[in-house]
């Protein structure tokens, strides 16, 4: 089971925080977070890649999977 | 589709949105609209609130086309992206004195963010301290922020949530153009009209419209926000939305000095006043407001055409702020500061705070 962070019906730039947080208490390895605005979206994926994390991301429905992972 | 969705979010596409906001609000100025306010959602809303009768101070009255613009430019861009998305529900009473205060402390400075840009790009030195300040409210806010400060989440909603701002705005478009025949040619009310000072400095309408809904498509893909840009730069050395605001501070600048719209000084400036102490405190209040809200009064437009219910609560409050700023002697005017401007900046600034360092629930 991945971990998750749960950034849905949070506003700028409450879901750029928590994904910020989770990265830097991990470190290295693989989260989730989940967000359903595109500005979350694209704010979260921006700074994780400067900060050298990969992104992926999974469209379900009207919300996003993003998927963290850094080896 | 998906190129040009993908431009929208570079480095680029942030760059060119500050920098055609820049060149078309000072284009803005010389068709018509009062002196270093080509665009001022601040202004502008104080405008629209005066002409609803809310203050009865008659030099700023007017139906702002640029605001109306904004909103639906933005729902356009939403809906063409498929980015609409109705919600409501995270402290609407919060969010609507975090409106109505912020328009107090950018009443007493005498303007928004992109006004503060614009004044500066025209030569105005007051707006140094304005600025000052502005970023100086935000790192309060970062500082919140950072201390699990949060308005709580949103719920999905109907779409009829996302309506409603958008259709007021509609209804606003309809008075003004109606205006004229309701009444004694916009003098007498329900509708009123400036006859002379800022409120009557304005671009025909249509052209006005059309640079609104520019503006708000472009800033609705972008997420073209003043705040942001201090904000992220503070919480996390991100540069994008700055870039995008040098470049609207760059647009101006060099467009102001082709139209000669560019006079150096501090004195006799138009729309503003000398009285830095205030100039600075007012935007200390806006700022942090702003933060605590979660964008500039031109990003709260923007996020309410793409159905945010919370950001139109806010838009509300910041239109009734300015009329009970000018009906209590809050707002400031080209002679200086309004009798109970600073003491309502404190009042503000308290309720700021109170809200900052009470609303930290964990997620």
């Amino acid at each position: 089971m991945t971990d998750s962070v749960d950034a849905r019906g949070l506003s700028c730039p409450q879901p750029v925080i928590l994904a910020r947080q989770r990265m830097q208490s991990m470190g290295r390895g693989v989260f989730e977070v989940k967000v359903d605005t595109d500005t979350a979206r694209e704010n979260i994926t921006r700074l994780a890649q400067k900060e050298g994390w990969d992104v992926e991301i999974r469209e379900a429905g009207r919300e996003y999977v993003l998927v963290l992972t850094r080896g | 589709m998906d190129k040009t969705k993908a431009f929208f979010g570079t480095r680029a596409g942030i760059v060119a949105t500050g920098a055609i906001i820049g060149i078309l609000a000072a284009l803005l100025q010389k068709m018509g609209n009062p002196g270093n306010m080509g665009v001022c959602v601040a202004c502008f809303e104080r405008d629209i609130a005066g002409a609803l009768g809310l203050h009865r101070a008659a030099v700023v009255q007017y139906i702002r086309p640029e605001i109306i613009g904004f909103v639906i430019g933005a729902l356009t861009a939403a809906y063409a992206f498929k980015e609409f998305r109705p919600r409501a529900g995270s402290a609407p009473i919060v969010r609507f004195f975090l409106g109505f205060f912020a328009m107090t402390g950018a009443l007493v400075f005498l303007g928004c963010p992109w006004r503060a840009l614009l004044r500066l790009s025209a030569g105005d030195g007051n707006a140094i301290a304005g600025l000052i300040g502005l970023a100086a409210g935000i790192a309060i806010g970062v500082t919140f922020l950072k201390n699990g400060y949060n308005l709580g989440r949103t719920q999905k909603s109907y779409a009829s949530v996302g309506w409603i701002l958008p259709l007021a705005m509609g209804t606003l478009l309809m008075f003004l153009l109606l205006a004229p025949q309701m009444g004694d040619n916009g003098q007498s009310g329900p509708i009123f009209f400036s006859a002379k000072g800022p409120g009557a400095l304005h671009a025909p309408i249509a052209v006005s419209l059309l640079i609104g809904l520019i503006i708000g498509f472009i800033a609705q893909r972008t997420r073209f926000c003043t705040m942001g840009a201090v904000r992220d730069i503070i919480l996390m050395r991100d540069f994008h939305l700055a870039s995008g605001v040098l470049a609207l501070l760059a647009g101006a600048f060099i467009t102001n000095l082709i139209l000669g719209q560019f006079h150096t000084g501090f004195e006799n400036q138009p729309i503003a006043h000398t009285d830095q102490l205030w100039n600075f405190g007012g935007m200390v209040l806006a700022g942090l407001a702003f933060a605590l809200a979660g964008g500039c009064p031109g990003r709260q437009l923007f996020l309410a055409g793409e159905g945010d219910g919370d950001a139109g609560v806010f838009v509300l409050g910041m239109i009734i702020g300015a009329g009970f700023a000018h009906n209590f002697s809050l707002a400031s005017s080209p002679k200086g500061v309004g009798l109970y401007g600073p003491l309502a900046v404190l009042v503000g600034l308290a309720f700021c705070f109170f809200v900052g360092l009470t609303m930290r629930e964990k997620l």
